[in-house]
């Protein structure tokens, strides 16, 4: 089910968090909303979730206007970033929430309960409470008890927020397999480019309660529409009155016409790829990525002198 | 050894102001054994002031836990003109003498007061009978219920009722559902709260009621009246009851606490 929102306004107070911002998701696909704190990514989810009144614009789930609907009547599912469990009530009761409420039968819930429980992989914890759930695991019953009531779209706020990196690694493909079995039409908010970027198929980009850039993960790497975007995807260095990411800069022992002397303040092994701090000559700083070979090759050492040049670089018209 | 000074003052300080005073009641109820002290509590006017503070219990502890957990959730969960004096307003019970209470209510609702009149014109009597007495016991006994919810909602937050309505639960369905579930503690013991005072009130109620034997008589005047009429052991009989109902609604608290909240 297609998600489109139109010319959204929000404001807390004096804060305006979304400034009439507009996005389409399609159907069957994965969408991130990322961006910093404060850029109205979370506030976007839950205009759409229902969960907050724009003071203008429209919704649309599946062409169908539903502004004015509250959120029970929108069949979204919603994952929570602190997940939101119903702490009173054990993980099978929790999952059997949204079915309950529709009054299913009782033996249509258990059934599909079992299952979500299974496919979540909590099914050995059915009759704890969540307090006795790692983070992991109550962010996994959050999913399964969204997805029980088969939402038409899945929205989840920053879900692996709140979990350690390797936990969060885990679950973010675990996500992304989920959701090409499932093919519900997905919106999640992250601040974590590298999140955002493995498992989404379009990304949203946003900044100050403003859309910047909407496109695929490589688009927004590559073809970056400004400073903003470039740097918040990715590493960059201001070269001249250019942007050039540390990877696309080429570091030689002798000047060819077209490099820049530098000198080498610090070169730091990170395993595989090696970092070089430089000085240039006009006194500004910038850092290389080059590989561990490169750096053995061209001698690399505090104190050297190089000469750079940028491979690939782009500049930006100033607004 | 300052642990052990500590736990002497704590100890002696319950035993001198709440255990001694209570212990000696119950002695003094069952000093001349079983017999009298059941005859000087089922005596008609003794049974009339038990039916009579129950009645009044049974009446002013519903109305204020509904009206509670209604106030709760309006203070916490919206935001509305003159919150702030609400908010206030709720703890003035507290801050009121009972006497004043009593006063205030007599005034207005007395023959010469200013609903007494209208209210008499038209046969309904409230001051020296039941009504002024259920207003002034629920005037009293409201804060508890409030002050013991608010602070449980507001550390609950509003993610687990958002998270119910994106299931499709109606407003109503999300409270009962999971709200309710999730203050019923504060809720409880709101209620022992008010109970206890309801049960307990004196001041106030002492004002409005006229002091009808076998007609206003709460147990509390009950005591008063013994004791002034130097019928000792009614006095501390019926004294006894009232700790006994304030115990018994304890002990039905905690028999309802469900297993998985003891730790």
């Amino acid at each position: 089910m297609a998600i489109v929102a139109r010319s959204v306004t929000k404001r807390f107070g004096s804060f305006t968090a979304l400034d009439d911002v507009s996005i389409e998701v399609p159907a069957g696909s994965l969408t991130a909303l990322l961006g910093p704190s404060g850029s109205g990514k979370s506030t976007l989810l839950r205009v759409i979730a229902g969960l907050e009144r724009p003071e203008s614009g429209t919704v649309e789930l599946d062409g169908v206007d539903v502004t004015k609907r509250a959120p029970q009547k929108r069949g979204v599912g919603f994952v929570f970033q602190h997940y939101a469990a119903f702490k009173h009530m054990t993980v099978r009761d929790n999952v059997a929430f949204g079915l309950r409420v529709r009054r299913r039968p009782r033996a249509e819930i258990r059934q599909r309960v079992d299952e979500l429980l299974e496919l979540v992989q909590i099914a050995g914890w059915a009759d704890n409470y969540p307090a006795q759930l790692s983070g992991g695991q109550r962010q996994r019953m959050g999913l399964a008890r969204a997805l029980a009531v088969e939402p038409a779209v899945l929205l989840l706020d920053e879900p692996f927020g709140a979990l350690d990196a390797r936990v969060r690694k885990d679950l973010r493909a675990w996500l992304r397999r989920l959701h090409d079995e499932m093919h519900v039409t997905t919106i999640f908010v992250t601040h974590d480019q590298e999140e955002a970027m493995e498992i989404a198929d379009q990304i949203v980009l946003m900044n100050r309660g403003r859309i910047e850039q909407v496109g695929g993960p490589r688009d927004l790497y590559e073809e970056p529409a400004n400073e903003f975007v470039m740097s918040f995807v990715g590493p960059v260095n201001r070269f001249g009155e250019s942007f050039v990411r540390p990877h696309d800069l080429e570091l030689r022992i002798e000047p060819n016409g077209e490099t820049t002397a530098g000198t080498i303040e610090r070169v730091v092994h990170l395993g595989f790829e090696v970092r070089v701090e430089l000085v240039l000559e006009d006194g500004r700083d910038l850092w290389a990525q080059v590989t561990r070979d490169e750096a053995e090759e061209l001698e690399l050492a505090p104190g050297g002198k190089v000469f750079v040049r940028p491979r690939r670089s782009r500049i930006f018209q100033t607004t | 050894m300052s642990r052990w000074v500590l736990r002497i003052l704590g100890l002696s300080y319950v035993a001198a102001l709440l255990a001694a005073p209570v212990g000696l009641v119950v002695w003094r109820t069952f000093e001349h054994g079983l017999g009298p002290a059941w005859d000087a509590v089922t005596t008609p006017a003794a049974k009339h002031a038990l039916y009579l503070t129950l009645l009044i219990a049974a009446i002013a502890v519903p109305a204020n836990t509904i009206f509670g957990i209604v106030c709760a959730l309006a203070i916490v969960r919206y935001r509305f003109r003159g919150k702030g004096l609400v908010n206030a307003l709720v703890d003035l019970p507290l801050a009121l003498s009972p006497v004043v209470v009593g006063l205030a209510y007599f005034l207005l609702y007395s023959r010469n007061g200013w609903f007494g009149g209208w209210l008499t014109e038209h046969g309904i009597q409230v001051v020296f009978a039941l009504p002024a007495m259920v207003l002034v016991t629920v005037f009293v006994s409201l804060p508890f219920v409030v002050r013991e919810v608010v602070p449980v909602l507001r550390e609950i937050g509003t993610e687990q009722e958002q998270a119910s309505s994106t299931l499709g639960a109606s407003p109503f369905q999300t409270f009962r559902k999971v709200t309710l579930p999730a203050i019923r503690w504060a809720v409880a013991y709101g209620v022992v709260l008010t109970t206890a005072r309801a049960l307990g009130e004196f001041g106030a109620v002492s004002v409005v009621s006229g002091h009808i034997v076998g007609k206003t008589d709460t147990l509390t005047l009950h005591v008063e009246e013994s004791y002034q009429a130097f019928d000792y052991t009614a006095a501390y009989a019926s004294s006894f009851v009232l700790a006994l109902i304030a115990v018994a609604t304890l002990v039905l608290m905690s028999l309802f606490k469900p297993k998985e909240e003891i730790r």
